[in-house]
C-alpha cells in the first residue's frame, strides 16, 4: 500500500474502558470484533453500549463480527493536534463494516503505520492494535489488498 | 414601531387546547460583542463581565434589573461562580452546553422562560480565551470517547468527514467551499474590529495548505479571545426601553448524532430544527432578508443552508457560488465577517453570530454591509462535530413590530 512511511505511527492514548461491555474488551484483546445486537431487530449497535437505544432493552447479544467493509468516508489529516501532530499525515475514515455499523477509525498498513492512500468504497478489514502498559487495544482498519 | 402598537403585540393566549408558541413573548434588548480578538491580559471572567455590563448598558438595564441568567460551558467556574461574581439575584437559571449553538437555543429558552413567567430581564453571557489560553478540549468523559480519541478526530478531521462525503454524493467542490470564505472576507473588510480584515479569492483558499483534506487553512475559522452577551426581555420592559427591540419570532433545537452505529454525513440537526422555527416565526424563506450561520468551517455553511431549505439538498455548492451570501446577494450571511474573519471567541460561534442579526434588525450593521429593509433574520448554530454529534439551534428573528 502507498503513502504509508516507515518512520510514522499513531500515538498511544489513554481512555478508560467503559464498565458494562466487557464482551467487547475481552474479544478486542484477542484480536476479535465483537458487538452488541439487539435481541429486538437483530441491529449491530455502535459504539457498544450494553443496551439499544431504540427498542430500550438491555436484551442484547454479543456477536463476532468479520469486519470487513467499506469506506464511508474519509479525510487525511495534514495538521494533527497534539500527540497526533507526529503522526501526520493520517487517515481518519468511518468504515461501514458489512454487518452495518459505521465505525470511526484509522487506516493503517498491516504492520501499524498510517495509510493515506484512501478512496470511497475502498475495502478494509478490522484489526486491533494493542497498546502498551496493557491498556486497551485499538480498532484499526487495513486495506484489504 | 409606536409603543402603543406593541402593547397590543402581547403573547400567544393561555389557551389549553392551542399550540403554544415563543412567537413575540421576548425581545432582545441588549446586544454587546466584546472587541477584544487577542486578550492576553484579562480573565475570561472579565471577559463574561464587560459584555454582560455592554449589553445591559446597551439596552439601558442594570445588573440589578437582571432576574434570568443563562451561560455554558465556556462561564469560569460554571453558572454558580458567575452568578455570584456578577453579583446576581437571579430566579431562573440556565447553563445548556450545546457548544457554539447553545446561546442560539438560549436566546429561545429566556424567552420560553419569560413566556412562563420565571423572569422578566434574561442576560446571557459567554467569552473565552482560546488564542491567549488554553484551547477547550473534547469531554474526555463520554461513553463514546474510547472510540474516538484514538483516532485523531480533531475538530478539522470531523467536519471534513462530512465534506468528503457531500463532494463524493453531489459533486460539492472545493472551490464551493471556497466561495463561502470569500464571501465573509469580503464582509470582513469593513468590521474594523474583525480579526481578518483582509479580502480573499477562491483561488487563495484553495492555495492555502491542506489541514485536514479536504478542507484548506482559509476554509477554517479563526481562534480567537472574545466573547459577548445578550438581554432578552418581556414586552412589558421591552416597551418601557429607549433602544430599537429585536422581536423573537421562532426557534428550534436538536442534537443530531451517530444515530447508534448509523451516522449520516450528509446532513445536520437543522433538517429538524429550521421546519419548526419557520413554523413557529410564521415566516417563510422568502421572508428572510439575513442570515447569521455560524461558520465553523465552510462545509458547515453550505450544508446548514441546505438543511434550512434555502437550496435543494446537495446544491449548496452551487447555491454560495456567483455571491449570493454577499451583502448584496440573494441572501447576504455574516456581514461581520462571521467565525470565518471576525471572531470566534471560546471556539464558539452562537453568540456573536446572533450579536450581527441584531445589529441587522437594529439597522446598526456597519454602514457598507447594512441589509437596506432587513426586516426578517435567522441565524442558526450549529455546536460540536458535523463528523458524530452536533447542537443544532434555529433562531427567527423580527424587527420589533415584525
Amino acid at each position: 500500500m502507498t503513502g504509508a512511511e516507515v518512520e510514522r505511527s499513531f500515538p498511544a492514548v489513554a481512555f478508560a474502558a467503559e464498565p458494562g461491555i466487557d464482551p467487547y474488551w475481552e474479544a478486542a484483546s484477542e484480536g476479535r470484533l465483537v458487538l452488541p445486537r439487539c435481541a429486538e431487530d437483530g441491529v449491530f449497535i455502535w459504539p457498544p453500549r450494553p443496551f439499544c437505544p431504540r427498542h430500550m432493552t438491555s436484551e442484547v447479544g454479543w456477536t463476532e463480527v468479520a469486519g470487513e467493509g467499506a469506506i464511508y468516508s474519509y479525510t487525511v489529516v495534514h495538521r494533527g493536534e497534539g500527540a497526533f501532530g507526529a503522526s501526520s499525515p493520517y487517515a481518519v475514515a468511518y468504515v461501514e463494516i458489512d454487518e452495518g455499523p459505521r465505525i470511526l477509525t484509522n487506516l493503517m498498513t498491516p504492520q501499524g503505520q498510517p495509510v493515506t492512500d484512501v478512496e470511497i468504497g475502498m475495502r478494509v478489514v478490522a484489526r486491533f492494535v494493542p497498546q502498551e502498559d496493557g491498556a486497551s487495544p485499538v480498532l484499526r482498519f487495513v486495506p484489504v489488498s | 414601531m409606536s409603543l402603543e402598537v406593541r402593547a397590543h403585540d402581547q403573547p400567544v393566549p393561555a389557551d389549553p387546547g392551542a399550540a403554544v408558541s415563543i412567537r413575540g413573548t421576548a425581545f432582545i434588548v441588549g446586544a454587546y460583542e466584546h472587541p477584544g480578538r487577542v486578550l492576553p491580559d484579562i480573565s475570561a471572567a472579565q471577559i463574561h463581565v464587560e459584555a454582560a455590563i455592554g449589553a445591559l448598558s446597551d439596552a439601558g438595564l442594570q445588573l440589578s434589573d437582571v432576574d434570568g441568567y443563562f451561560c455554558s460551558g465556556d462561564a469560569p467556574g460554571g453558572v454558580m461562580a458567575m452568578a455570584d461574581h456578577l453579583g446576581l439575584d437571579v430566579n431562573h437559571l440556565d447553563s445548556l452546553d450545546v457548544g457554539g449553538s447553545t446561546y442560539v437555543a438560549e436566546v429561545s429558552h429566556a424567552a420560553q422562560a419569560i413566556a412562563a413567567g420565571k423572569c422578566t430581564v434574561a442576560l446571557i453571557t459567554m467569552g473565552g480565551r482560546p488564542r491567549s489560553g488554553a484551547r477547550r478540549t473534547a469531554p474526555s468523559t463520554g461513553p463514546a470517547y474510547p472510540f474516538e480519541a484514538p483516532y485523531g478526530h480533531s475538530n478539522p478531521a470531523s467536519y471534513a468527514l462530512a465534506a468528503r462525503r457531500h463532494m463524493y454524493e453531489f459533486g460539492t467542490t472545493s472551490a464551493h467551499l471556497a466561495e463561502v470564505k470569500a464571501a465573509a472576507a469580503f464582509h470582513a473588510q469593513h468590521n474594523p474590529h474583525a480579526f481578518l480584515q483582509k479580502a480573499v479569492t477562491v483561488e487563495e483558499v484553495l492555495e492555502s495548505p491542506l489541514i485536514a483534506d479536504p478542507l484548506h487553512r482559509l476554509d477554517c475559522c479563526v481562534i480567537t479571545d472574545g466573547g459577548g452577551a445578550l438581554v432578552v426581555v418581556s414586552p412589558e420592559i421591552a416597551a418601557d426601553l429607549p433602544r430599537r427591540a429585536v422581536k423573537v419570532l421562532g426557534a428550534a433545537e436538536t442534537i443530531k448524532h451517530t444515530n447508534v452505529g448509523d451516522v449520516d454525513l450528509t446532513y445536520t440537526g437543522a433538517v429538524r430544527t429550521g421546519p419548526r422555527a419557520f413554523e413557529e416565526a410564521g415566516v417563510t424563506h422568502a421572508d428572510i432578508d439575513y442570515v447569521s450561520i455560524y461558520d465553523s468551517f465552510t462545509i458547515t455553511v453550505v450544508m446548514t443552508l441546505e438543511d434550512l431549505g434555502f437550496c435543494a439538498k446537495g446544491d449548496g455548492g452551487r447555491f454560495v457560488s456567483d455571491g449570493t451570501l454577499r451583502f448584496d446577494g440573494a441572501l447576504p450571511f455574516n456581514t461581520d465577517g462571521g467565525s470565518l474573519c471576525n471572531n470566534h471567541p471560546a471556539n464558539r460561534g452562537g453568540m456573536t453570530r446572533t450579536i450581527e442579526a441584531v445589529r441587522q434588525l437594529r439597522g446598526e450593521a456597519t454602514p457598507a454591509v447594512q441589509i437596506r429593509d432587513c426586516e426578517v433574520a435567522l441565524v442558526h448554530g450549529t455546536g460540536g462535530w458535523l463528523g458524530t454529534r452536533m447542537g443544532s439551534a434555529t433562531l427567527i428573528l423580527g424587527q420589533e413590530d415584525a
